[in-house]
């Protein structure tokens, strides 16, 4: 571990160098070891694949007192809490209006599109962080075959619920935002709304399987979510 | 009590001081650009300095004040008229019903904020009235405003509009350098790198917006080209591109991302960045940690003495 600022206001704790799960555990075990204070000197916290960025008021506390507040936790062995069990179900309709790059990455992994749709859904996956906008999860577990570079030119604009897949990641686009990750379908479902208490549909942590739905199915869930 | 938009301006939006508490989902404090002009805005009708204001950018909004009010204009000048009278700004102004308020250009700064005796009455969504453009939440439907808007006014019985002393605000108009901290992977530049980065003036893009002002000027690139892996950004990161031109983020950011991180304002300059206009030249200083957080104190203590009584 190690903890270095990253400006005036903040910590970066950074717990290893390559993406793996026990590091993503250690991540959301700081993040959440941290939550649970309810430290109102702390304001913001920022996981990521290896690191958590802990943004804080220094005046009210300083990097010395937060750099052992966060190392005094880490090392105590903290974990993420038992959401472990629970695995959310996202239907997304795999047609190819959905996913204008299905073709793109069944050509790229020399699999047919029906073998990449029953690859991408078949696996379980890990929410290993939020970021980027409001409400993108950032999922870890796709399987390997489907890694897939990103768009040399993002899309200007893309449809919220989308799902796309950039590198070894895969994820839902939240809201209409330009974006360059390769689309292979969309769920109905609302991924982000601020007015809910619980306002992302997904949290770090979380797991998650996605289940192929047709275009009927896809048109009756939108009606409802 | 209301306040009705007649002509929106180029980019008006309401913001207060942020919306904090919830990076990890993915949504970023937004709130004003120039924090400590909208705070002095407040404080001078009377204000809870996070009240609710309208923040201003490049070309100023026309307004129907409908009931009578008080109101209070800081930031960069911008030439506000008053039923065709100028407007004084920092300073607090009795405001009849009926009354044409218009707000010119900027001439010189980015930003203007408007404040109103009891704060402009909008929901708090996750804790903030702040308008948050890509999430689409927040302010006024998370949009920036537009011609026919009816702004409401929270209720203003008790407050006492406060008087700036003479020539206090002359010490917002720092010149010189943005300063900035090491950034979290400036080691991934060579000494020579960085020192160029900070000898090289920039010149702020036509694409800068709330999230980020793009920086023109000599291409920085890291020792060798590797991945970052996507981690958490700081208000006022310095990012490098594989271009090699920096991006300043800033309130509207990202809240992760994937490109080291060189150099980060400090938060007593922040401000500053949201008065940088278009075609703007910036350069960069470096200070220590201590350092900035000493100057951050000493601006909050500056924002106490600033009041007559």
């Amino acid at each position: 571990m190690k903890i270095i600022p990253a400006s005036d206001s903040s910590l970066m704790v950074t717990f290893g160098d390559a993406i793996s799960s026990e590091t993503s555990e250690q991540v959301l075990g700081l993040f959440h070891a941290l939550q649970v204070r309810k430290d109102n000197r702390i304001r913001n916290l920022h996981p990521g694949y290896t690191s958590l960025l802990v943004d804080f008021d220094p005046l009210a506390v300083s990097h010395e007192e937060v750099a052992v507040i966060a190392g005094s936790l880490a090392r105590g062995g903290t974990s993420a809490p038992e959401n472990l069990s629970e695995v959310v179900e996202l239907p997304v309709c795999y047609d190819a209006e959905f996913g204008p790059d299905l073709a793109d990455v069944a050509a790229h992994t020399g699999v047919s599109t029906e073998e990449v749709i029953r690859l991408h859904s078949g696996a379980t996956y890990r929410v290993c962080f939020l970021g980027f906008t409001a409400g993108f999860a950032y999922l870890g577990g796709m399987p390997e075959v489907l890694q897939m570079p990103r768009l040399a030119t993002p899309r200007r604009t893309v449809a919220p619920g989308s799902v796309g897949i950039a590198g070894r990641q895969t994820g839902i686009y939240p809201a209409e935002t330009p974006g360059g990750w390769r689309l292979i379908g969309r769920t109905p479902l609302r991924m982000f709304d601020p007015r809910s208490l619980q306002p992302t549909r997904l949290q770090a942590g979380d797991r998650v399987r996605f289940l192929a739905v047709d275009r009927a199915q896809f048109e009756r869930l939108r009606e409802h979510a | 009590m209301t306040i009705r938009v007649v002509k929106p301006g180029l980019f008006t939006t309401l913001q207060d001081r942020g919306r904090y508490g919830y990076a990890h989902l993915g949504i970023s404090p937004a709130g004003a650009a120039d924090a400590l002009s909208l705070r002095i805005a407040n404080l001078l009708v009377g204000n809870d300095e996070n009240a609710p204001a309208l923040e201003m950018t490049l070309l100023g909004a026309t307004l129907k004040v409908d009931d009578a009010a008080v109101i209070a204009v800081c930031g960069a000048n911008c030439e506000c008229k008053l039923g065709g009278e100028r407007l004084t700004a920092n300073m607090a102004v009795k405001v009849a019903a009926g009354s044409v308020l218009q707000c010119g250009s900027t001439t010189d700064g980015a930003r203007c904020y408007l404040a109103v005796q009891g704060g402009f009455d909008v929901p708090l969504v996750m804790g903030s009235a702040s308008t948050d453009i890509r999430g689409r939440f927040g302010g006024v439907e998370g949009r920036r405003l537009q011609a026919g808007d009816v702004l409401g006014i929270g209720a203003a019985s008790g407050l006492r509009p406060r008087r700036l002393r003479a020539g206090e605000l002359e010490a917002l108009h720092r010149e010189g350098p943005i300063r900035v901290t090491r950034g979290a992977q400036h080691d991934w530049f060579s000494f020579e790198t960085y020192a160029r980065f900070l000898a090289t003036p920039y010149t702020v893009s036509e694409q800068s917006d709330r999230a980020g002002l793009r920086l023109k000027g000599e291409a920085i690139t890291p020792r060798e080209q590797k991945q970052l892996l996507t981690d958490g950004i700081p208000l006022g990161a310095i990012q490098v591109p594989q271009d090699g031109q920096p991006i300043l983020l800033f309130v509207d950011q990202q809240t992760t991302g994937g490109y080291p991180k060189i150099a980060n304002v400090i938060a007593a300059d922040v401000h500053r960045v949201g008065q940088l206009r278009p075609r703007d030249e910036v350069r960069f200083t470096e200070v220590s940690i201590a350092e900035a957080v000493d100057e951050l104190r000493a601006q909050e203590r500056w924002l106490k003495t600033i009041w007559q009584d």
